[in-house]
């Protein structure tokens, strides 16, 4: 995903000479062509994250189309106060791009995991949020990105994502994707978790519930008239991402739902907010900490069980 | 010489008042920076209340944010703000807070408060200048506290690094920060050679003293191919005796017996 995304920034920065591009010492080969062809506008800025904003900052003002680049927790944590002040509160059209959602990175371990950065983003004034599910939609999202006016903070997979879409999405910020439509079960998902709810989704078909599958690939701003619809539709709701439950998709949903009375079902499937001595790769920790496909629709087939036994004859849904 | 010293005087009345009127802190941290201040506003500067987006314009950044009433008498003399946005300063419903935002009609370049931002966005600013070929140079006034954030020091890397001969770093020596003396909370020193070790041409002046300051802003770049900074050695509370050299004045504000007897040593 991520190769596809600066391929693109590539090709844009060829036609736009004020695309600049920042990273903090990392994306090992990934800025290879940019380099090659456009270096004066690349600075591998060291392993200074709060600089690397500043530096952004003073680029934007100056008239520059800033691209920054880093692990999702140095560029959004190590810097958090400067992305706050420097980049949202003067509400400047920099680009922020997050590599390594949720366990990405695997056995590098938890220094490297992305697990709050949706939750931290969410929270800024003026901040966009976004998560393509797909390369073909972080395609889309860069080009998009060029002319966005005010802050945008991508997370990116790192490579080898399977793909969602065959052809060009319609990627619309602050739009959720229906993906497919049911009447029983709303699954909301995000990033990689789109491509896990689809397999998920035909595993609960098999138990004859029918889902309505949401890519909600723009977390801010959010598709709230969506959630309502669904939520008028659909005794079950659950939010999926592989980020902590804490302030990411799945609060997202729950604020939405409690404020509109919503009376069904709803869980947040995410990673708990709990320190594990699991040590393996990103397909092998998804599975300890619940999140494979067998997992996740065992939780939401639970959660029907559990729920449907506790509300029998209440639901008028 | 004469002309700057008394206007020098002028703006620290002006902020004495502002900062009586509204209880506001950070008045030993405003009058240590004035003389530098006018110097950059009224003759090293090009910048102008009629064309302030001039592309082409020096850039000042007020990194110690808290300096701002010094700042803001300042630009209202200039004729970037009027005497109605000194009167909404720190008032409900006011124009102006006690730290700047970010407004370039009001010549105010970057939003700043939390201190060890405003280097880095110097950079920024001068990176860009230097791709655009453009003449304009620019300029962040740090405290000496904020010395003590490691972001000021990631700036200062990448700067010589990259030669950034169009940026100026002006740090107001005044030696006291919040709570107490920088000697007894971080001690700077050796502060020129740090920043020497770090790549940076280094002048030390005295920063109360125009002919120095002047002399200094005139050598500008120091050296080519390296960031210049002017440690400027000044006193925080400079300009009314019993304000001089206290920590007391980093935070309170004068009541108005103060008030009255430091109008009178301005007069």
């Amino acid at each position: 995903m991520r190769n596809t995304f600066f391929k693109v920034l590539d090709d844009m920065a060829r036609i736009y000479d004020d695309i600049y591009l920042l990273t903090g010492d990392l994306g090992f080969r990934l800025f290879d062509d940019f380099r090659a062809k456009h270096p004066e506008r690349f600075f591998d800025v060291g392993l200074a994250e709060a600089n690397m904003i500043g530096i952004a900052a003073g680029l934007s003002l100056s008239g520059k189309n800033v691209y920054c680049y880093s692990i999702i927790p140095f560029l959004t944590m190590r810097a958090y106060e400067q992305i706050r002040i420097d980049i949202a509160y003067q509400n400047l059209n920099v680009k922020l791009v997050g590599v390594g959602g949720g366990f990405t990175y695997g056995l590098e371990g938890f220094t490297h995991f992305g697990f709050e950065d949706l939750a931290l983003m969410r929270a800024l004034p003026n901040m966009t949020v976004v998560v393509p599910a797909d390369p073909k939609e972080a395609e889309q999202l860069a080009r998009i990105s060029y002319e966005y006016p005010s802050p945008l903070y991508i997370r990116l997979g790192r490579t080898g994502e399977p793909s969602i879409h065959s052809e060009s999405p319609n990627f619309e910020i602050g739009k959720g994707m229906i993906l497919s439509e049911g009447k029983d079960i709303a699954i909301f998902a995000i990033g990689n978790m789109v491509y896990q709810a689809k397999q998920v989704m035909d595993s609960l078909e098999k138990e004859g519930l029918t889902v309505t599958l949401v890519n909600m690939h723009s977390l801010k701003p959010l598709d709230i008239d969506l959630i309502k619809e669904c939520a008028s539709i659909h005794r079950a709701i659950f939010a999926i991402e592989e980020h902590c439950i804490v302030g990411g998709l799945g609060s997202s949903v729950a604020e939405v739902l409690s404020e509109n009375s919503y009376k069904g079902i709803f869980k947040r499937i995410g990673i708990p907010v709990r320190l594990e001595n699991f040590i393996g790769n990103a397909d092998y920790l998804r599975k300890r900490y619940g999140l494979s496909v067998e997992n996740i629709s065992e939780s939401i087939l639970r959660a029907m069980r559990e729920e449907d036994t506790l509300w029998a004859g209440k639901l008028n849904i | 010489m004469e002309h700057y010293y008394l206007l020098s005087k002028k703006i620290r009345r002006s902020i004495l008042d502002i900062i009586y009127r509204t209880k506001s802190p950070h008045i030993g941290s405003s009058f240590s920076s004035v003389e530098i201040l006018v110097s950059l506003y009224f003759k090293a500067l090009t910048v102008s209340p009629e064309n302030p987006f001039n592309p082409n314009r020096h850039r000042f950044i007020l990194s110690k944010g808290h300096a701002c009433p010094a700042f803001y008498a300042v630009l209202a003399e200039r004729g970037f703000l009027s005497e109605e946005d000194l009167k909404g300063f720190a008032v409900n419903g006011g124009v102006l807070e006690q730290h700047p935002s970010r407004d370039v009609n009001k010549g105010i370049e970057v939003s700043t408060g939390s201190l060890g931002h405003g280097l880095s966005i110097g950079v920024g600013m001068a990176l860009a200048g230097k791709r655009d070929k453009k003449n304009y140079r620019v300029y962040a006034l740090l405290s000496d506290g904020e010395l003590d954030e490691g972001s000021v020091w990631e700036a200062a890397m990448f700067g010589s690094h990259h030669g950034l001969d169009n940026l100026v770093a002006i740090v107001d020596y005044n030696k006291i920060q919040a709570l107490g003396y920088t000697k007894d909370i971080i001690n700077l020193e050796p502060l020129s050679q740090r920043w020497s070790a770090f790549g940076w041409a280094v002048k030390e002046i005295d920063g109360h003293d125009f002919g120095q300051i002047f002399k200094a802003l005139a050598l500008i770049p120091f050296s080519t191919g390296k960031p210049n900074i002017i440690i400027a050695h000044t006193v925080k509370g400079k300009g009314v005796s019993f304000m001089e050299d206290k920590v007391l004045w980093h935070y309170r504000a004068p009541d108005e017996e103060e008030y009255q007897d430091a109008q009178k040593e301005l007069s």
